[in-house]
């Protein structure tokens, strides 16, 4: 499924988690002789799998947009290396003890692409476009709690909230737009047609755009008036390329600086020393894990034994080591490690089948003389476990599973399912036994969508219709405070509750394995991943490989 | 004749309408909905809100029929409105900027193919069963069973990664702006020739099979016996008399492939990187993006029956029998 970050710019920065550099990951942290000053000039090619749909990525909703976006805008805060909340467009910001009344300070020397100074005005201008309705945004949930956005003077912003709003700075990472060039087109409504969602758009980030060639490629250029300083690298280009297969020719033929492998490709076939010359691994983990879930609504797995039994039945380490080839972690819960949410210390379940057989026997079922497990009534245990098509991942996972399960006497069938169909026929409908899916998860621990007893319609993300009161409880108490200590109490209990519960089986976190051209200097891998300090990268003056000019 | 041309051209109108109305409705039968692809299927801020604007904009939430209406309204028109894709650009111009990279590969890859294809077939049927003619038959089957993104794989790891020789994918180099101006036409070149090479090798095949069989039906017929036995040196026999009514089938293979010049091909463009129909077609499939998926049915259907009709009547300039026919066929 698709990432869940609150903020799509945040969650774009693929990475998160425990510091990058693994066992098997070079150590890229600098090894620059001292010699090898930061140094001006080259281009960095990346590969995009999908084109780009626009150039403002606020009503956008493709990763390739957001990646490009990111680089063109920026917002009042973003998140540095280890995740906390730092100032970009804003220098310093106040909470009120009620957490209604944010104060932030803008800097003076920010300017827009087209010179025209940056001010408060186009803060207020930015939220008026996300919650106009005219706006085809997807993102303007995080700005209904707002009830008022007011420029105190040009550099200074008084915003005030209807209730508390945990992700309230967070919501502020948005893209900021220009109030002077796209004012008419968000007044009538007609923001996608505006030319800067087609050429020239104009944004505050690290780099410009030069040329955007449909289906081809994106060109950028540093923006030397950027108010961090210009960025060493003077030109990105992003090279469109609709295969993956091709992509990791490319890299091998360094025809692109950086991509991102698959644990087969990492592993196995970029162990040459030829390729480890030419390229720093990196691998942390991803901002996504994936599980088995069940429908609640089906008795069987309604009884919580049942779920513990099969989180027994199912041997973690096998998964990530038969499917990721060891390159992820195991998931006790929803958060991350690594995280300040993430709790350590919640019920485990390791591989026991014994265990898993005195569970089952508990909640009444028990193996008959062919070896099927069947209930007092004699019905044999039996579902559907159902997954979409295109990620071979979770077919795998599908299949380690229905293996598991067999040992119990469980009959398992697979099937796989054409995405759309999938959504629309079985997960909308709640038409389906048991799943392996994934969630991609936000940097903020809010999960109120996904396990909240009130988020079970057809629309709604609680599609296993998980219902628990002390849960809806701690949800609500977790996104209406500002404190970070209070709500870390919540959010352990929370988790607690759900290692208890079991409503889906936590798998694992798969890593992000990108590799990057060894020519480039200043990548720090961080619990942040490595792309959050892109403007700072550089390549020393004689391993440069582009003229810019 | 012209008559004949003219009730053919209007007997095509409503087979085109037909075409339109059944793509339509499949379009729109299958599941998920542009409003819904676009403001992220499952993600947690998925937005109730920007869907129902993006239906309303779309004339999603009209019912069938009317969308067709209006979609046909315009296309009368010859607008073929705007892009669903959130740049909301018109269809004209996404077709536009894709056609000509798509035009100029399948024509070169048509002209190498049919330049190849006609000697190998002429050479393999009037040598039936000679080495040459085993050979080729071997290639040609090879051709016809390897699939073209694993030659494709291969060729670029070879060319691309093992050798150096080649690029591997995309049209030019980064550094194109750069270089002189026939620097510029080599790099191009160099690009062109892997892609032209895995999409010939399948289609040559296919086609110089067709030459062969139509060549040797030809070669057995009376006239040829009789030109042979006339004295006519053999390569007169051949390239002359009975080469032109080889090509005839053939012709309207030709014509039929016309309109696959535009179509493009998705395989081999997703696979060399190339911005062409193929890959603008896939991508408004992904998208749901139906102002565009329905804006190239139109034009690839339009042309398939322009191209059979002018086979048609090309034919029946070139074979009076099918002229006499028609005018039997109006009495």
């Amino acid at each position: 499924m698709t990432p869940g970050a609150p903020l799509a710019r945040l969650a774009l920065i693929l990475a998160l988690g425990l510091a990058g550099c693994g066992g098997e990951a070079d150590s890229a942290i600098d090894h620059a002789p001292a010699s090898e000053k930061p140094a001006y000039g080259d281009t960095f090619i990346e590969a995009l799998i999908g084109n780009i749909s626009g150039l403002i990525p606020n009503v956008l909703s493709d990763s390739a947009s957001f990646e490009v976006g990111s680089l063109l805008y920026s917002g009042l805060v973003t998140r540095d290396r280890d995740l906390n909340l730092i100032g970009e467009l804003a220098e310093s910001w106040r909470f009120s003890k009620d957490c209604l009344d944010l104060t932030l300070h803008l800097r003076r020397n920010v300017r827009w692409h087209d010179d025209a100074p940056f001010t408060a005005a186009d803060v207020v201008f930015t939220y008026e476009t996300m919650i106009n309705p005219k706006t085809p945004t997807a993102y303007r949930e995080d700005f209904r709690a707002v009830a008022s956005v007011e420029a105190v003077d040009p550099y200074t912003l008084h915003v005030r909230y209807k209730q508390p709003y945990a992700k309230a700075l967070q919501s502020w990472g948005v893209w900021m737009l220009p109030k002077h060039v796209l004012e008419p087109y968000v007044r009538e409504g007609r923001l996608r047609e505006a030319p800067q969602n087609r050429s020239n758009p104009v944004g505050t980030g690290a780099y410009r755009l030069k040329e955007w060639k449909p289906g081809e490629k994106v060109v950028l250029v540093a923006n030397p008036d950027y108010f961090d300083g210009s960025p060493y690298i003077a030109r990105i280009v992003y090279r469109i390329i609709p295969s993956q297969a091709t992509i990791f020719l490319e890299l091998k033929a360094k025809g692109v600086d950086s991509a991102g492998l698959t644990a087969l490709q990492f592993k196995r076939q970029t162990e040459y020393p030829a390729f480890r010359k030419a390229y720093h691994k990196y691998e942390y983990p991803a901002n996504a894990y994936t599980y088995v879930g069940f429908n609640l609504r089906d008795q069987r797995f309604a009884d919580r034994r049942v779920r513990q039994a099969f989180a027994h039945a199912i041997n973690k380490r096998e998964i990530i080591d038969g499917v990721l080839l060891g390159l992820g972690r195991a998931a006790t819960g929803p958060y991350k490690p690594g995280t300040w949410a993430y709790d350590p210390n919640v019920k485990t379940y390791p591989y026991d089948v014994d265990k898993a057989r005195t569970l089952l026997a508990e909640a009444g079922w028990k193996k008959n003389a062919d070896g099927v497990l069947v209930n007092r009534h004699d019905q044999p245990f039996a579902f559907e476990l159902l997954t979409n098509q295109g990620n071979d991942e979770r077919k795998k996972v599908a299949e380690i599973v229905q293996a598991s399960l067999k040992e119990l006497g469980v009959q398992v069938d697979i099937r796989v399912i054409e995405w759309a169909s999938f959504l629309k026929e079985y997960i909308k409908k709640r038409r389906f036994e048991a799943i392996v899916m994934g969630w991609g998860i936000g940097l903020d621990p809010d999960q109120y969508e996904i396990w909240h007893s009130s988020k079970t319609g057809p629309d709604e993300l609680n599609h296993i219709s998980y219902a628990n009161p002390e849960v809806d409880a701690l949800l609500e108490r977790g996104r209406t405070s500002c404190r970070e200590e209070e709500r870390k109490q919540y959010y352990t209990r929370l988790q607690e509750i759900l290692a208890e519960d079991q409503p889906i089986i936590f798998l694992y976190f798969r890593d992000a394995l990108p590799v990057v051209s060894s020519r480039v200097r200043g990548i720090v891998p961080s619990p942040n991943g490595i792309l959050y300090n892109f403007h700072k990268w550089y390549v020393p003056k004689h391993l440069q490989r582009y003229t810019a000019e | 004749m012209l008559g004949y041309a003219l009730r053919r051209l209007l007997l095509a109108l409503p087979l085109l309408l037909g075409i339109t109305f059944v793509s339509f409705v499949v379009i729109h039968l299958a599941p998920g909905e542009p409003a819904e692809v676009q403001t992220g299927d499952l993600s947690i801020q998925s937005d109730a809100q920007a869907r129902q604007l993006l239906r309303e904009t779309y004339d999603l939430d009209k019912p069938l029929h009317v969308q067709y209406a209006r979609w046909l309204a315009r296309l009368v028109r010859l607008d073929f409105g705007k892009s669903f894709s959130p740049d909301a650009r018109p269809v004209l111009q996404k077709i536009g900027e894709r056609l000509p990279v798509t035009l100029f590969l399948n024509i070169i890859e048509m002209l190498v193919i049919v330049g190849l294809a006609v000697p190998i077939g002429v050479l393999s049927a009037t040598r039936q069963y000679s080495l040459f003619d085993k050979v080729t038959t071997v290639f040609v089957f090879v051709g016809f069973a390897t699939p073209d993104f694993w030659l494709a794989l291969l060729l670029m790891i070879l060319f691309g990664v093992q050798l150096g020789w080649l690029p591997i994918s995309g049209l030019r180099s980064l550094n194109w702006e750069y270089l002189s101006f026939w620097r510029q036409q080599w790099d191009f070149l160099g690009h062109l020739v892997l892609p032209i090479l895995v999409a010939t090798f399948g289609g040559l095949a296919g086609f110089s099979r067709y030459m062969r069989q139509s060549m040797l039906e030809v070669v057995r017929q009376d006239y040829i016996q009789s030109a042979r036995a006339k004295g006519l040196a053999e390569p007169i026999v051949i390239g002359k008399h009975a080469l032109r009514n080889a090509l005839l089938p053939v012709v309207t293979i030709l014509g039929l492939s016309l309109p696959g010049l535009i179509g493009g091909s998705i395989i081999v463009e997703s696979i060399f990187a190339i911005p062409g129909m193929g890959q603008l077609m896939v991508q408004a499939v992904f998208e749901r993006d139906y102002p565009v998926i329905m804006g190239n049915l139109v034009i690839v259907s339009t042309l398939t029956l322009v191209a059979n009709l002018v086979a048609d009547v090309t034919y029946s300039f070139v074979d009076p029998r099918i002229r006499v026919g028609a005018r039997r066929g109006r009495r």
